[in-house]
């Protein structure tokens, strides 16, 4: 250690982690040591279900570029959806 | 020349009478030692770190190293529960003091124990070990790259408070080692530290490895540089040698 540098966050979705399919609900975000991967620190996402115990959880390390070039991606296909299917804020009717 | 060694988990009372897990090792052997708390990094109660409790008792020490997490996650693997420890902002200084109290107790009860007591720890450990040097009654402290004993809270753990400031309640001879490539702590932040040593008239020794970063001793990290490791142990058991024999 370390950066100390940790966010969190709520996130709503699933994620499948070591017991199986996890209705996730919140998020940890950090750059720090890895567990597993081979680089000294990491940007290091926990997509967690608390209520269900520590272990209700699915971890990421990625590099530093990796995690930039993710993020990067994540926002262009967001934003490739979005023009594909434009939010018009109207609720369905019945 | 008798060398058994036991390890195995135990349990004692740390902060509020908590009954925390540990990582124990010590040599069979009945003759009189030392002992020395091992804390663990805030990534967890890990297997390397056991691997230090281990190697602590081939070098002839009762040792042993609280799990910080042992609340929050019982019974959960290590990197769940620092996981869930990390989510929490980490675990408050006062308690890891407690519980550090807690196993220089079980220290000292150990039939073979001289009374005498270090603490070790890297990474946030080492900023651990810092603050037990001016806390709790034990007689060494060795410092392994601990951040934040200089520098400023992060906003998202305000626990992680900077210890600089209270080095004139050192009460024990720390052992410094640090790599020059590190940022957690600086070499600049290491400087600061040194001069608050040596102003204070505290008992230090600091020892800076070039080409070595942060966790230098950890074998199972790209960050592992052999020649620092080696002299650090090597340091590491004349500083315990020293301060520890009786």
């Amino acid at each position: 250690m370390c950066t100390y540098v940790t966010e969190t966050l709520l996130v709503t979705g699933s994620a499948k982690g070591a017991t199986g399919w996890i209705r996730v609900t919140d998020a940890t975000v950090y750059y720090d040591h890895p567990v597993h991967a081979m680089a000294d620190h990491t940007l290091n996402i926990d997509l967690r279900r608390p209520v269900d115990g520590v272990a209700a959880r699915l971890g990421i390390e990625l590099t530093a570029d990796s995690a930039r070039s993710l993020a990067r991606t994540i926002l262009a296909v967001l934003a490739a959806a979005e023009a594909g299917e434009p939010d018009t804020g109207i609720e369905a009717g019945p | 020349m008798y060398d058994a060694t036991l390890a195995e988990t135990v349990r004692f009372p740390g902060t509020d009478g908590d009954l925390l897990e540990a990582y124990a090792a010590r040599p069979l052997d009945p003759a009189s030692r030392g002992g020395v708390v091992v804390i663990h990094h805030l990534p967890g109660y890990d297997r390397e770190t056991k691997e230090f409790v281990r190697r602590f008792a081939t070098m002839g020490y009762n040792a042993v190293c609280p799990n910080l997490y042992t609340r929050i996650a019982p019974g959960a693997s290590h990197d769940d529960a620092a996981a869930a420890a990390r989510a929490q902002g980490g675990v408050p200084d006062d308690q890891v003091v407690g519980d550090v109290a807690g196993a220089a107790a079980y220290l000292r009860a150990l039939s073979n124990s001289n009374g005498k007591v270090g603490v070790i720890g890297h990474c946030s450990g080492g900023r651990h070990a810092f603050l037990m040097s001016t806390t709790l009654p034990l007689d060494a402290a060795v410092v392994c790259y601990g951040g934040l004993i200089v520098g400023e809270t992060p906003p998202q753990m305000p626990s992680m408070v900077p210890l600089v400031d209270r080095t004139s309640q050192v009460q024990m001879p720390i052992l410094g080692l640090f790599g020059n490539d590190d940022q957690f702590p600086t070499p600049d932040q290491v400087d600061v530290l040194e001069k608050a040593l040596t102003e204070a008239g505290k008992d230090h020794e600091f020892h800076r490895y070039d080409g070595a970063g942060h966790a230098f001793f950890s074998v199972d990290r790209p960050a592992y540089r052999v020649e620092a490791a080696i002299d650090g142990w090597q340091r590491i058991s004349a500083f315990f040698t020293t301060h520890l024999a009786g």
